[in-house]
C-alpha cells in the first residue's frame, strides 16, 4: 500500500529522518513511535508531502508520490491530522467539514457567478459527506456547535472527519490521542478500529504505549532518525533495541 | 430581543435595508448627507474586497489603497488624458486592476503572514509614489482634472448627487450579492480553510497558490470598482486619494463591522463613516474619542460588531432549540469557552 525506499530529510547538517524504509500493509494500524525528536512527525510531512525528501523515494499504491505537491498528494488518497488541528473556532462543526470534501470538486468562479447546475450539486455532495464522516465519528449530536464551543476529545473527532471528508485511502494520524482521558483515548481507539473496518489505513504516531500495544498491527520505532525496530506490538516489546532507546533504563522507567 | 435579533438575519432585513438605502435621498437633510453616503457606499464597496482577501482568505493585504488609487487614476486618465468616455474607462478599470492584482499577487503571495503584509505594504507605497513622481503619465501632484462623469445615455445625469448615489447603490448591491454568493460557495469555503492555516488546507487538497491569486485578484478588482466610481464621483484625484493611510481605514472599517462577514462591512463603513461625519465639530480632537473606542471594542468585541452579533446568536438560538436536558450541557459547554478567553 504505502511503501518507503531509503526516505532521508536533512535540515542543515541534521538529518531528522534518516535512510528509513519501511512497508505499510493496506486495511492496518501501523504506529509509529519513538522518543521526542525521533523525526516521526517529519516522517509524516514526508509522506504528505508537506516538506521533500532530501533523497528517498514514497510509493503508494504503484505511484511514485515523491515529488507532488502536497496538495496533489491529498487527492491520490492520503488524509491526514496534525497535533493540534486548527479548525474555523466561530463556525459550527458542519460548516468546518465541508470543505473537506472540497478536492473532489471542480467549480471555480465561474460557477459562483452563474450559480451554476454543478455548484449546487457539488455543494450538495459536500454537505452530504460532511453528514456521512460526522456520523461515522459519532459526532451528529453536535453538528450545529460552534468549534469553540466543543470538547477537547470532540475536537480530535472532527479533526479525524474533516481527513475523512478527503476520500483518502490512508489516513496519518499524528497523536491522535493527546490531551484527552483514558476512556476517551479508548473510544478514538474504536474509531481508529472502525475506519480499518470501513477498508482504510491507518498510521499513526503516538505516545500513549497502552493504547499502542492493544490497538496496532504494526510499530515502527524511529530514534534519532532511524529506523531502529519495526514488528507486532509484542516483538517491538521484547526488543531490547526498542527498551534501551526509547524507555531508557530501568531505572529512568520506575522515575 | 431574541426575535428581534434573528429577524436581522433573515432575508426580509435584507430587503428592508435595500427600502432604506432607496429613500435615503428623500428623507435626507441636504445633498451633503446623500453626498456623504454615496461616498460611504464606495469605501464599503472597496473595503468588501478587503474582506474577501483578509478577512476570507487571512492574508493581510495592505496594498488595498493602492489598488483603489490605480482603479481611480485608470478611469481618471483614460477619460480626461485620452478622451475615453466612462464606461469603457470603467471596464478599463477593473480590467487594470484585474492584471496588476494577478502581477502583484503572484510574486507577494509566495511569501506568508507578516512578510506578505510588510511586502504589500511596499507595494502600496509604489503605487502611491509613482502616482506622486511619475509626472508624464500621472500630473504629479497636480493631479488629474476633468474627469469624466458616468454617461447617463440621456437618461440620467450623473453629475447630479442623487442619480450617482442611485448608481453607486447599485453597484454595492451587486458587490454584496457577490459576496454573499461567493462566501457561501465551495469557493468561498475554499479561502476561509486557507485562513484557517496554509498546512492543514493543503492536507485537504485545496491549491493555495491558485486559490489565494483568485481571492487577491477579486480584492483588487473590488478596489479598482470603487477607485474608478470615487473618480467618477469627486472629477479630481490626485496623489494623497492612493495614501497607505487609506488601506488603515479601511483595514478599522473591516475590524469594527467584522472581519469575514457578511455585513460586517457595510456597517462597519456606513457606521465610521457617519460616526467621523457627526464628531465634525471636534475637529482633529475627535481622534481622542475614536481611539479609545477602537481600543474597547478591539478588546471587547474582537470579531466588530457583526461577528459578535452572529456568534451571541449562534449560540442563543442553539440553547432555545436543544430540549431541556441538554440545554443544561450546553450551558457548561459556553462557560468554559468564556474561561479559556479570560
Amino acid at each position: 500500500m504505502l511503501k518507503i525506499e531509503n526516505l532521508t530529510k536533512m535540515f542543515g547538517g541534521l538529518a531528522a529522518v534518516n535512510d528509513v524504509s519501511v512497508e505499510f500493509e493496506a486495511n492496518r494500524i501501523n504506529a509509529i513511535i519513538g522518543p521526542n525528536g525521533a523525526g516521526k512527525s517529519t516522517f509524516f510531512n514526508l509522506v504528505a508531502g508537506t516538506h521533500k525528501p532530501t533523497s528517498g523515494r514514497i510509493i503508494l499504491d504503484g505511484e511514485d508520490i515523491t515529488p507532488l505537491r502536497c496538495d496533489y498528494i491529498a487527492q491520490r488518497g492520503v488524509g491526514r491530522t496534525f497535533q493540534t488541528t486548527n479548525l474555523f473556532e466561530q463556525a459550527s462543526v458542519l460548516d468546518n467539514l465541508i470543505v473537506g470534501h472540497r478536492l473532489r470538486t471542480k467549480s471555480g468562479l465561474w460557477d459562483v457567478l452563474i450559480n451554476s447546475k454543478r455548484l449546487q450539486w457539488e455543494e450538495k455532495a459536500c454537505r452530504d459527506k460532511a453528514r456521512e464522516v460526522l456520523d461515522f465519528v459519532g459526532l451528529n449530536h453536535v453538528e450545529n456547535r460552534l468549534i469553540a464551543d466543543i470538547t477537547q476529545e470532540e475536537r480530535k473527532r472532527v479533526a479525524f472527519a474533516l481527513a475523512l471528508a478527503t476520500d483518502p485511502k490512508i489516513v496519518l494520524l499524528d497523536e491522535p490521542a493527546a490531551g484527552v482521558n483514558p476512556e476517551e483515548t479508548e473510544g478514538l481507539a474504536d474509531l481508529m478500529r472502525k475506519m480499518v473496518d470501513h477498508g482504510l489505513t491507518v498510521c499513526l504516531i503516538e505516545h500513549k504505549m497502552d493504547m499502542i500495544m492493544g490497538l496496532a498491527d504494526k510499530i515502527m520505532v524511529l530514534d534519532h532518525g532511524e529506523k531502529i525496530a519495526e514488528g507486532t506490538p509484542t516483538e517491538i516489546r521484547e526488543n531490547p533495541v526498542v527498551i534501551e532507546a526509547y524507555l531508557g533504563s530501568d531505572e529512568d522507567a520506575a522515575a | 430581543m431574541l426575535k428581534l435579533a434573528s429577524f436581522m438575519t433573515r432575508p426580509a432585513a435584507k430587503y428592508l435595508l435595500i427600502v432604506l438605502a432607496l429613500v435615503f435621498p428623500l428623507i435626507a437633510k441636504n445633498e451633503y448627507q446623500v453626498y456623504v453616503m454615496a461616498s460611504a457606499f464606495i469605501w464599503a464597496i472597496a473595503v468588501y474586497g478587503l474582506n474577501i482577501i483578509t478577512g476570507y482568505c487571512g492574508q493581510l493585504n495592505l496594498a488595498h489603497g493602492g489598488f483603489f488609487a490605480l482603479g481611480a487614476y485608470t478611469l481618471g486618465l483614460l477619460t480626461a488624458d485620452y478622451g475615453w468616455s466612462f464606461w469603457p474607462a470603467f471596464v478599463g478599470a477593473l480590467l487594470m486592476t484585474a492584471f496588476i492584482g494577478f502581477l502583484v499577487g503572484v510574486v507577494s503571495l509566495r511569501l506568508k503572514e507578516h512578510y506578505f503584509a510588510i511586502f504589500t505594504l511596499c507595494v502600496g507605497f509604489i503605487m502611491y509614489m509613482l502616482t506622486d513622481k511619475w509626472e508624464e503619465l500621472t500630473h504629479g501632484p497636480i493631479g488629474v482634472r476633468d474627469i469624466a462623469a458616468p454617461h447617463g445615455f440621456g437618461i440620467v445625469d450623473f453629475t447630479e448627487t442623487t442619480p450617482f448615489y442611485y448608481l453607486v447603490l447599485a453597484f454595492l448591491i451587486f458587490a454584496i450579492w457577490f459576496m454573499g454568493k461567493l462566501s457561501r460557495s465551495l469557493l468561498g469555503r475554499t479561502f476561509m480553510a486557507i485562513r484557517n492555516g496554509d498546512d492543514l488546507a493543503q492536507s485537504l487538497g485545496i491549491n493555495l497558490m491558485r486559490n489565494k491569486t483568485l481571492a487577491f485578484v477579486l480584492s483588487t478588482t473590488y478596489a479598482g470598482m470603487a477607485g474608478a466610481l470615487y473618480a467618477g464621483m469627486v472629477r479630481f484625484i490626485g496623489p494623497e486619494d492612493g495614501n497607505i493611510l487609506h488601506t488603515f481605514d479601511m483595514i478599522t472599517y473591516l475590524l469594527v463591522g467584522g472581519i469575514g462577514t457578511l455585513s460586517g462591512p457595510l456597517v462597519g463603513t456606513v457606521g465610521i463613516v457617519w460616526l467621523t461625519q457627526s464628531l465634525q465639530f471636534l475637529e482633529e480632537y475627535r481622534m481622542i474619542l475614536f481611539g479609545p473606542l477602537l481600543v474597547v471594542l478591539v478588546i471587547f468585541f474582537p470579531r466588530g460588531i457583526v461577528g459578535s452579533f452572529l456568534g451571541w446568536l449562534h449560540r442563543k438560538t442553539l440553547d432555545a432549540g436543544l430540549p431541556a436536558a441538554k440545554k443544561k450541557e450546553s450551558r457548561i459547554a459556553t462557560g468554559k469557552e468564556v474561561e479559556n478567553n479570560a
